[in-house]
């Protein structure tokens, strides 16, 4: 009723204004609406007619009294394609039929020949131009259904790759007018790559932020899949407290990753930290891991602890969960083999499991190529040791170094860095990909 | 190797603390080198005693014995046997030939002779062009095959089956079943195989154990259980169609549905529940006249309904012997009629016929 009396007003309104204004109105009007009623027809007459012939067939399937065993009909098939399967069947029973003459063969023939008789109609009976029809609905369809994430995506993805794009021909942008000195096509990369630091180590050091990357990438992420393996396949085994250990084990993925690396920091602290005094129990001298002239591998060591430590929950869940969905019946069978403990956990449990370890594989080397959070919890926002040669940066804060002082032509230089980056995440998850092909069983 | 199984008894306890019964005393001998089946409805508890015997589940009360060896508390790899599961349990990464290989390499058997017994059982069961597939590359009777050979390949002392014809289609499962039937021949190994189907039971077994409630009803040769059952439900689980069962009266060795006279049958009198198996009627001239509800002739046989007491039987006669459909007279032998006892259903035999 609200309704219906504001479109009265508002007629009413139009009525008053001139003509021209009130073809327009009508014109808006009936657009809109027959949008929406187009939208509104689609989506409820598509999912009436896949109901119908789905009780049509339904029918058929009673009124046979074949429960689906006799002949392979899966229901939830389109009935053309269930059609399609069905008169190849036929085919290739009656030619089995010619030639053996065999009567089970002669009465799965008619079986199958009667069931094609009495399938409800498909779209065969749709003309061409129906098809075509059909097939755009279909379309627009789903276009709505994507068009939330397709919306986001063009605003936070899209947009800042052509921008990213953009600026790699700029020379000398600045941000807060726009002004550019001119173009280019490598410049920027050449001046990315040949600066030291980046790609190039530092003078007095062979440190750079794309070394300290690949090394914090290559050695945390395959000891991180290992241990999260083991930890996965022994909390599968146990059968007591498994909701406990699981939820000990869980922890870290809920907590907060500056809080984690802040407690690693004190953990790791020369004098009063517990990883020294436990070294000190088993009579080995205090270790400088962060402070003043600390050593890059004692530096570099508590990285690769901490990214092993904070990615565990994560990978453990994962694992446990696929390990969890493996038949049980495998391992009855190698338990009737015989097959030693350590045997059935390589040979059956990882391969069986080998879908999720490539999966964690490719997105934590991706994940740790873009450490950032860790590295400045622990050291400082640059990566920085008192004393020491070497900075423990990474490509990450690299990028976020250029973004972040405002000289013209550095954004360029970001993007070009995070080009960069972005090339060497393709590389390595490229050879990846090539290198499983014959690792993984799916 | 004989197979002894003593007083097996399972319970499983739910987290609710009920308690379930899946096999109750459970005493049967399987005879060496014979194929025996376990047939009973589902949850009846021939798996659970199946996964006893392989060792997978551990006995609440009992015994098994192998020959002599008490079996009871090896672990399942110390068995010695063979099992096939109901979905084969393949391992999907690895080829044919590795599956079948994978318990040899456990049993630390040269290489060299193991890839002749690899060959040799492949060759046994049908599938040595198979050998560098995956097991998704092949049909469901070929992985039945693989695993029936990756069961065997260790020279096992008994060789298990678990629902073995279940996942195929109709046509492959008569297939499978005359080749199962073939490779036990050949081999002369001790099979037990676990089935629900009483028609793929009586084919291919010397022995059937009918199962019930974890409780055993019957166990003899395939024949032997069909014709002489020793309750209802042995009687009503065998036989397709369905044994026809009616409440009816003996007076006299006279046997009276509802009042009405139908055939002679020497037993003491009272009212039983009588089991009639269609195939046994006979269209005769001498028989009594049925109340005909409806007459279906497929081809050389004809279903004839018709009315006993109050309840509706079915009867399978030979078409030609019909000749008019409004006028049936149906007899039935003295010996093809069961009598059942009323309260605990256990048949009722004549004294001539008592054991």
């Amino acid at each position: 009723m609200m309704f219906k009396k504001i479109t009265r007003n508002i007629k009413s309104f139009f009525s008053k204004v001139n003509w021209s204004t009130r073809n327009v109105y009508l014109t808006v009007k009936r657009a809109i609406g027959g949008v929406f009623r187009k939208f509104w027809s689609i989506v409820t007459q598509e999912e009436k007619r896949i109901e119908r012939n789905r009780m049509k067939l339904d029918f058929v399937l009673k009124y046979l009294n074949l429960d689906g065993k006799d002949i392979d009909i899966q229901l939830d098939l389109d009935i053309a394609e269930i059609r399609k399967d069905l008169v190849e069947k036929k085919k290739a029973l009656s030619v089995t039929y010619k030639k053996d003459k065999n009567q089970s063969v002669l009465n799965e023939l008619n079986t199958v020949s009667r069931v094609i008789k009495y399938l409800p109609d498909d779209n065969r009976t749709i003309n061409r131009k129906g098809d075509r029809k059909v097939e755009t609905n279909k379309f627009i369809k789903a276009m709505i259904y994507l068009s939330p994430a397709l919306i986001l995506l063009a605003v936070f993805t899209f947009w800042p790759i052509i921008n990213t794009l953009r600026l790699l021909i700029y020379v000398g942008y600045t941000e807060s007018d726009g002004s550019i000195q001119g173009y280019t096509i490598f410049g920027n990369f050449i001046k990315v790559i040949s600066q030291r630091g980046f790609i190039r180590p530092s003078a007095g050091t062979f440190s750079s932020a794309l070394i300290n990357t690949l090394l914090m990438a290559f050695i945390s992420v395959p000891i991180s899949i290992v241990v999260a393996l083991l930890i996965a396949a022994g909390l599968n085994s146990i059968k007591g407290l498994k909701g406990f250990f699981q939820t000990i084990f869980f922890l870290p993925y809920v907590t907060n990753t500056i809080a984690i690396a802040l407690v690693f920091k004190f953990m790791f602290n020369e004098n009063f930290g517990l990883i020294n005094t436990m070294l000190g129990w088993i009579g080995i001298d205090k270790v400088n891991w962060l402070s003043t002239n600390a050593n890059y591998w004692a530096v570099m060591g508590v990285m690769v602890i901490y990214s092993v430590w904070d990615s565990l929950a994560f990978k453990i869940m994962v694992f446990l969960s696929a390990i969890q969905g493996i038949d049980k019946q495998y391992y009855q069978a190698a338990d009737i083999d015989a097959t030693p403990k350590s045997k059935v956990f390589r040979k059956i449990t990882v391969p069986l499991i080998s879908p999720m370890i490539f999966y964690i594989m490719v997105t934590s080397i991706i994940g740790a190529l873009k450490v950032y959070s860790s590295v400045i919890t622990l050291i400082n926002e640059a990566g920085e040791i008192r004393g020491a040669t070497y900075k423990m940066k990474t490509i990450v804060m690299y990028i976020y170094e250029y973004l972040n002082t405002r000289a013209p032509g550095n954004l360029s230089l970001a993007a070009a860095s995070s080009v960069v980056l972005f090339g060497i995440i393709l590389l390595f998850t490229l050879v990846q990909m090539q290198a499983s092909k014959k690792r993984v069983h799916y | 190797m004989e197979i002894v199984l003593n007083r097996l008894t399972k319970v499983f306890v739910a987290k609710n603390k009920q308690e379930t019964r899946a096999v109750d005393n459970l005493n049967i001998v399987i005879p060496s080198g014979k194929l025996v089946g376990l047939l009973g409805p589902s949850g009846c508890g021939k798996t659970t005693t199946l996964f006893m015997i392989a060792g997978l589940h551990k006995p609440t009360a009992g015994r098994i014995l192998f020959g002599t060896e008490d079996v009871t508390k090896l672990t399942a790899d110390k068995r010695g046997i063979g099992l096939v599961f109901q979905n084969y349990a393949l391992y999907p990464h690895m080829t044919v030939r590795q599956n079948i290989m994978f318990p040899l390499e456990n049993l630390k058997v040269e290489y060299e002779e193991a890839v002749a017994r690899v060959t040799e059982m492949a060759k046994l069961v049908g599938i040595e062009d198979q050998l560098d597939k995956k097991p998704s590359e092949l049909s469901g009777g070929q992985q039945q095959r693989v695993a029936i050979a990756r069961a065997l390949v260790k020279k096992p002392r008994v060789l298990l089956l678990d629902e073995p014809l279940s996942n195929l289609d109709a046509r492959l499962r008569l297939q499978t079943r005359e080749e199962i039937k073939r490779i036990q021949r050949e081999t002369g190994i001790t099979t037990i195989f676990v089935t629900h189907d009483q028609e793929e039971a009586m084919s291919i077994s010397d022995e059937i154990v009918v199962m019930e409630k974890g409780v055993v009803q019957q166990k003899d040769e395939p024949q032997q259980v069909y014709y002489n059952p020793t309750n209802l439900f042995v009687a009503k689980f065998l036989g397709s169609p369905a044994i026809n069962v009616t409440r009816g009266e003996i007076k006299d060795n006279k046997l009276y549905f509802g009042g009405k006279f139908f055939v002679n049958k020497k037993a003491k009198d009272g009212l039983y529940d009588v089991g009639m198996r269609p195939e046994n009627f006979k269209v005769a001239e001498t028989g009594s006249k049925v109340d005909v509800t409806d007459v279906d002739i497929i081809g050389r046989d004809t279903i004839i309904r018709f009315n006993l007491g109050d309840q509706q039987v079915r009867a399978l006669v030979d078409s030609e012997t019909v000749e008019d459909i409004k006028e049936i007279k149906l007899t039935i032998k003295d010996e093809k009629i069961l009598l059942f006892d009323i309260e605990t259903g256990k048949v009722v035999l004549d004294s001539k016929k008592e054991r």
